[in-house]
């Protein structure tokens, strides 16, 4: 056998065939892609614990800024206003959040034997990715669902149409999906999943509150408006705001799915590297 | 078994080889995990490879099974090699590790039901894949319980019962009772001699010369990544001596005759027994059970009253010791450089 060195050259050329055989097939995929959202949904189940921070986030971040900032903001008395105008954004922030989840999920999966199991098993290796990203979907549409109805229960207006509505969310959930390739990313690269929440609040503060989610950014000095008016997430607040209530939203909703095929394209193939190369 | 054509017949004409390694490298920074390995576990057998913690065993399943790539060598599994046909190579394989290679927080039922669907199976035959599979591990009760609940040999038998979903034709096993009290080690065992039974081919990591004893045919000893011995489990046995019986006469002036009446007595393998008077124990190197029925019955019928007997197997610092003269490299300093004399030593020996 010490003249299989030798060979290599010939035989790839041969290989061809047996290669494509052993290629996965879409419905396999997809197969593949449901046995492990499956997994990954009856974790949840078993440990509902899980699922605190999507159902309590929404509830204390919007009482939080309608009741102690809104008045500030909006002025004294006019916190109906603000809710209409905090919470179609506070969807754009939620998808962060929960996408950042996704990174500490993935590294925490990362440090048990299952994954050994699934990577020598004849699966395309990103199928486990994909089924996380489907099961966290899942998580931010319940948290989507728990925000609206605190928004109309605190008394959130809604001037357009439920199917523009309907557009806000999918718009929100495209957008956070596309996050979760980027700390999948940062899930994959570092050590501990504590190192994958230090390192995304570094870039979460900043993005969050340098946005149009909380505040109209007209108040702010003109360098931190060079910021926000850029900030992908001010687009995404400013379209669903536009969706909710009204105006123009053309500009704003392109920039959003710009940005969410950008982020995929770009941090998808690399994640889905990084996680084959993962030793 | 079907297909079996396709694996590549050994050269020297006997049972094809399931497992063919050539050479195998794998280092990480300045440890050689692998450091040149070659070894073959024929078609249907089970090759024991002996080694102490950090002698490169799960490196090497860990190569074998697509985890890790190869810094050099060639290793060819059911046909496939490792390196270029990765694919093709995890429909045939199932794999067990150290730790429970299954999901905690899911029950062993939706455990097994979901490598069952990964391994395209339907969800009809993925259930009933499930439920027949539980059943034979005897764990059919604990089904609907999540892993985390489970005992050691539990998940163990759990994590056994998964690799075999895809009836795969190579099984790696790497130090499956490693943690594990001797009952439960000894349901692992059975469970691992019926797999064998079926006809798969195993390649079983182990730091216990007992575990590759009972399951093993051949042996391969590594330490430091390299191999230092292989054989058939008998030849290797009589290099390193097998199982050993230890008698305590009632009465400690009996030893000598007790070791002069075997002598005359000429039974086999008794030039090899020992006389340990500050112990007060007789040690007889045990060649076959009947072997053992006859020096035992030969002490009863010449009147030796002895206080008590065991046999016992040697240990892995014991194998060491009689293959390399040294002990294992974890027992010994463990700070010893691969570069060290020692290892030349080790290098010799294996030559």
């Amino acid at each position: 056998m010490s003249a299989a060195t030798v060979r290599p050259r010939r035989r790839r050329a041969r290989e061809g065939g047996a290669r494509r055989e052993g290629r996965i097939g879409l419905r396999a995929n997809l197969r593949h892609i449901g046995a492990l959202a499956r997994r990954n949904a009856l974790q949840i189940k078993q440990d509902p614990q899980s699922m605190f921070d999507v159902l309590l986030m929404p509830i204390v971040f919007t009482l939080l800024f309608v009741f102690v900032f809104g008045g500030a903001v909006a002025g004294n008395g006019k916190q109906d206003e603000y809710v209409s105008y905090l919470v179609p954004g506070l969807m754009a922030m939620m998808g962060l959040n929960v996408s950042m989840a996704v990174g500490t999920g993935i590294n925490e999966d990362f440090q048990k034997g299952v994954m050994d199991r699934f990577r020598t098993m004849p699966i395309a290796r990103s199928s486990v990715l994909i089924a996380k990203i489907v099961v966290e979907v899942g998580r931010m549409m319940v948290a989507f669902a728990i925000l609206l109805t605190v928004g109309f229960m605190l008394g959130m207006s809604v001037e357009t149409s439920p199917l523009h509505v309907l557009g806000a969310i999918g718009l929100s959930l495209m957008f956070g999906a596309s996050l979760m390739w980027i700390f999948i990313l940062i899930g994959l690269s570092v050590k501990t999943a504590q190192a994958v929440q230090g390192m995304a609040m570094l870039v979460l503060m900043p993005l969050q509150f340098g946005s149009s989610i909380f505040t109209p950014p007209s108040t702010m000095p003109g360098w931190l408006r060079a910021f926000t008016d850029y900030n992908p997430l001010s687009s995404l607040a400013d379209a669903a705001r536009g969706l909710f209530i009204g105006g123009p939203v053309a500009r704003d909703v392109w920039m959003v799915v710009a940005w969410a095929v950008v982020i995929t394209l770009v941090t998808a193939p690399l994640a889905i590297s990084k996680f084959r190369k993962k030793t | 078994m079907g297909g079996m054509t396709r694996f590549d017949t050994n050269p020297t004409g006997g049972a094809a080889n399931a497992v063919q390694v050539r050479g195998l490298v794998k280092h990480y920074g300045e440890t050689k995990a692998l450091d040149g390995v070659d070894l073959d576990v024929r078609e249907g057998t089970v090759l024991g490879v002996l080694g102490p913690n950090g002698a490169g065993k799960t490196t090497l399943v860990r190569c074998l099974s697509t985890l890790v790539r190869p810094d050099a060598g060639t290793a060819v599994v059911a046909g496939y090699d490792v390196v270029k046909q990765p694919r093709q190579l995890r429909r045939t394989i199932g794999l067990t590790g150290q730790y429970a290679s299954v999901d905690e927080k899911l029950a062993g039922w939706e455990n097994l039901y979901m490598i069952g669907r990964l391994l395209d199976l339907s969800r009809k035959d993925a259930r009933r894949r499930a439920d027949e599979l539980l059943e034979r591990f005897s764990l059919t009760e604990a089904a609907k319980k999540p892993v985390m609940q489970y005992s050691g040999g539990m998940r163990r038998r759990l994590d056994l019962a998964a690799s075999m979903i895809g009836q795969p034709a190579v099984l790696y096993l790497d130090e499956p009772t490693t943690g594990l009290d001797p009952r439960t080690r000894n349901e692992v065992w059975d469970e691992v001699k019926r797999m064998v039974g079926e006809g798969v081919t195993v390649l079983l990591t182990t730091q216990y010369m007992e575990e590759a004893e009972q399951l093993a045919s051949e042996l391969t000893v590594i330490d430091r990544g390299r191999v230092i011995a292989g054989g058939k489990v008998d030849e290797l046995k009589a290099k390193v001596g097998g199982r050993t019986l230890e008698v305590r006469p009632a009465a400690p002036e009996q030893l000598t005759a007790m070791a002069r009446a075997l002598r005359e007595a000429g039974l086999d393998g008794i030039a090899g027994s020992q006389v340990d008077a500050g112990e007060g124990l007789l040690y007889v190197p045990i060649l076959s059970d009947e072997q053992l029925t006859a020096v035992v019955g030969l002490l009863a019928a010449r009147g030796f009253g002895h206080r008590a007997h065991r046999t016992h197997l040697p240990s892995l610092d014991e194998v060491f010791l009689a293959i390399t003269g040294e002990k294992t490299s974890e027992a010994a300093a463990e700070t010893v450089t691969p570069d060290s004399p020692a290892n030349n030593k080790h290098e010799e020996v294996a030559a």
